[in-house]
């Protein structure tokens, strides 16, 4: 069954207000241009799901799609806060955010969990933390089998799972390399699932490397694609992380004036996600990688 | 000053001698990979370099700015998910070493990356714990690298995000935590270790230049030095080449 289909339509048909979207991607591959298309039409209600909420979230929090937040380490890395998730957390403005609060194993494995259907995982983290403490859903659990004392977190399954890849074909038989952080178990937790992709390619690609399939078609919903949709994250063998944006963003969001006039101008005021690459030629080439091929591998037998 | 070498020079030398050939490191960005890739390059050429990003012996040929770096993946040895670096690496208790820092820290180094002030209602909101409370529960051991300020070494934390050693040296195996906890604290003025019988931090030595009674006003509660407080070594010639010819690291301002 052939998957494909526009931004607009995937994120008007499969994401609802109200819904738990998980958006991955470890630094790597993370979403914007579909955060974006979601800032455009205006969802709300959202409960947003990511290990680093990072800039992408930062835009969905300060132009008021967010409801709650799940999320494990909220910063600029190298740079500093995101100051949309402060303003929000601390002045609760646009609106106040509701927060269950993880540590990145924490957060993992609850992914983990719903992707491999059982209601809870165990681990010997947390113990001596107030994190806890402040999220109930961080509780005690004794194996049945050896009597010890361990900590669990509960399944999460998420409504959506939106997710930027390197490549796949057209039924969303999806293929990373490079850094793969918990895109995995998002895409099998979630109920519904859009895979974002630089390119759709052939089904015969696909077939000649299947050790570098991560996500198999009948899992997808849509396949969007998108080249440069994960700016100003990174794609490995496709373009670098745009770190200087990263250090703008921190002057672009201490103050949400400024914040909103990056919104209107960036994401409001361009159709899509064509428009956005066409606005910044000399950055989408800088950013372009150089060629590191690995050596082919026979799958021959 | 005469010394030829800046605070942060010597922050990044003392991690490194903290290290031993041949452990595996989960490596954070910052002074903790300048440190274990210096330690790599002079005395542990077969350190392991593990990043919580799933990155595994990576060889960056430029300073990683976040723990994602594209830079990380070019060249390493291999790549996993992040349910198996925490999973099968950390906690299946193959990390030697893990590097920790924070907004603040008690005396039993016990580490807030929360918030300042009340969770539900915080003056500063902070980043959180990433991976960090993992690392200080199920790491064999945990260096903590953070400057030396009134503010952040305090009596009592708003949020521990990240164990060290609670309440007292027994606390963590009393709670069946894995890990050993902190064996250091290095500092802009100077290396803290912890006492065996209470878990409590003890100044062991001063960086050339700093001063006890120095420490004693950047430290929020009356901190124990050791009977026999020595100096710092400073960084060697040979560290000092690497780090600014090798790794083309700018001394910053002391």
């Amino acid at each position: 069954m052939l998957k494909l289909a526009t931004m607009q339509d995937a994120m008007n048909r499969l994401v609802h207000d109200g819904d738990i979207v998980a958006m991955e991607g470890f630094t790597h591959l993370i979403p914007f241009a579909a955060g974006h298309e979601l800032i455009r039409q205006r969802r709300r209600e959202l409960t947003l799901v990511r290990l680093t909420p990072d800039l992408i979230f930062d835009q969905m929090i300060a132009a008021g799609c967010a409801r709650k937040l799940v999320f494990s380490w909220a910063g600029n890395p190298g740079v500093g806060s995101l100051h949309a998730f402060r303003r929000a957390v601390e002045h609760g403005f646009p609106r106040p955010l509701e927060l269950e609060e993880y540590s990145h194993f924490g957060l993992t494995l609850r992914l983990q969990a719903g992707a491999a259907g059982v209601p809870f995982l165990p681990t010997r983290n947390f113990a001596g933390s107030d994190l806890p403490r402040v999220n109930p859903r961080i509780c005690r659990v004794t194996c049945p089998h050896t009597g010890e004392e361990l900590w669990s977190v509960p399944a999460l399954t998420p409504d959506v799972a939106i997710l930027h890849a390197q490549r796949a074909d057209a039924e969303g038989n999806t293929q990373v390399w490079g850094l793969v952080g918990v895109h995995k178990e998002a895409a099998f937790a979630a109920r519904r699932v859009v895979v974002v992709v630089e390119e759709v390619v052939a089904p015969e690609v696909i077939r000649r490397d299947p050790n570098r399939t991560l996500i198999p078609g009948f899992r997808v919903d849509a396949v969007v694609e998108e080249p440069f949709g994960a700016h100003p994250s990174y794609v490995q063998g496709y373009y670098d992380r745009d770190n200087d944006f990263y250090a703008r963003w921190e002057e672009i969001s201490r103050d949400a004036q400024s914040l909103a006039r990056y919104l209107d101008e960036w994401v409001y005021g361009l159709a899509d996600r064509r428009t956005y690459r066409e606005k910044m030629p000399e950055t989408v080439e800088g950013l372009r990688a150089r060629q590191m091929l690995c050596a082919p591998v026979n799958y021959g037998y | 000053m005469s010394r030829n070498f800046s605070t942060y020079e010597i922050m990044v030398t003392s991690a490194a001698r903290m290290l031993r050939d041949a452990e595996v490191v989960f490596v954070g960005i910052g002074i903790p990979n300048v440190a274990v890739n210096l330690a790599r390059r002079t005395r542990c050429p077969n350190l392991v370099l593990i990043y919580e990003s799933g990155a595994i012996g990576s060889q960056p040929e430029r300073l990683p700015t976040s723990i994602g770096d594209p830079a990380l993946v070019t060249g390493a040895l291999g790549v996993c998910s992040m349910p198996e670096v925490f999973q099968y690496y950390l906690q299946r208790g193959l990390i030697d070493v893990g590097f920790l820092g924070g907004a603040q820290i008690d005396r039993y180094g016990n580490l807030n990356t929360t918030v300042i002030g009340d969770y539900h209602k915080p003056t500063t909101r902070l980043p959180g714990s990433g991976g960090a409370c993992e690392i200080a529960a199920l790491a064999r051991r945990t260096l903590i690298v953070m400057p030396h300020k009134r503010r952040s070494f305090t009596e009592r934390l708003d949020f521990v995000t990240s164990p060290g050693y609670l309440g007292g040296a027994d606390a963590r195996q009393r709670l069946g935590l894995p890990g050993g906890g902190p064996q250091a604290v290095i500092t802009d003025l100077g290396v803290l270790k912890f006492s065996p019988d209470q878990g409590e931090m003890v100044l062991e030595s001063l960086h050339p230049g700093a001063t006890l009674d120095q420490v004693q006003e950047n430290t929020g509660w009356l901190l124990r030095a050791a009977s026999q407080l020595t100096q710092t070594e400073p960084p060697s010639d040979e560290e000092l080449r690497v780090l600014r010819e090798e790794f083309g690291q700018r001394a910053a301002a002391s």
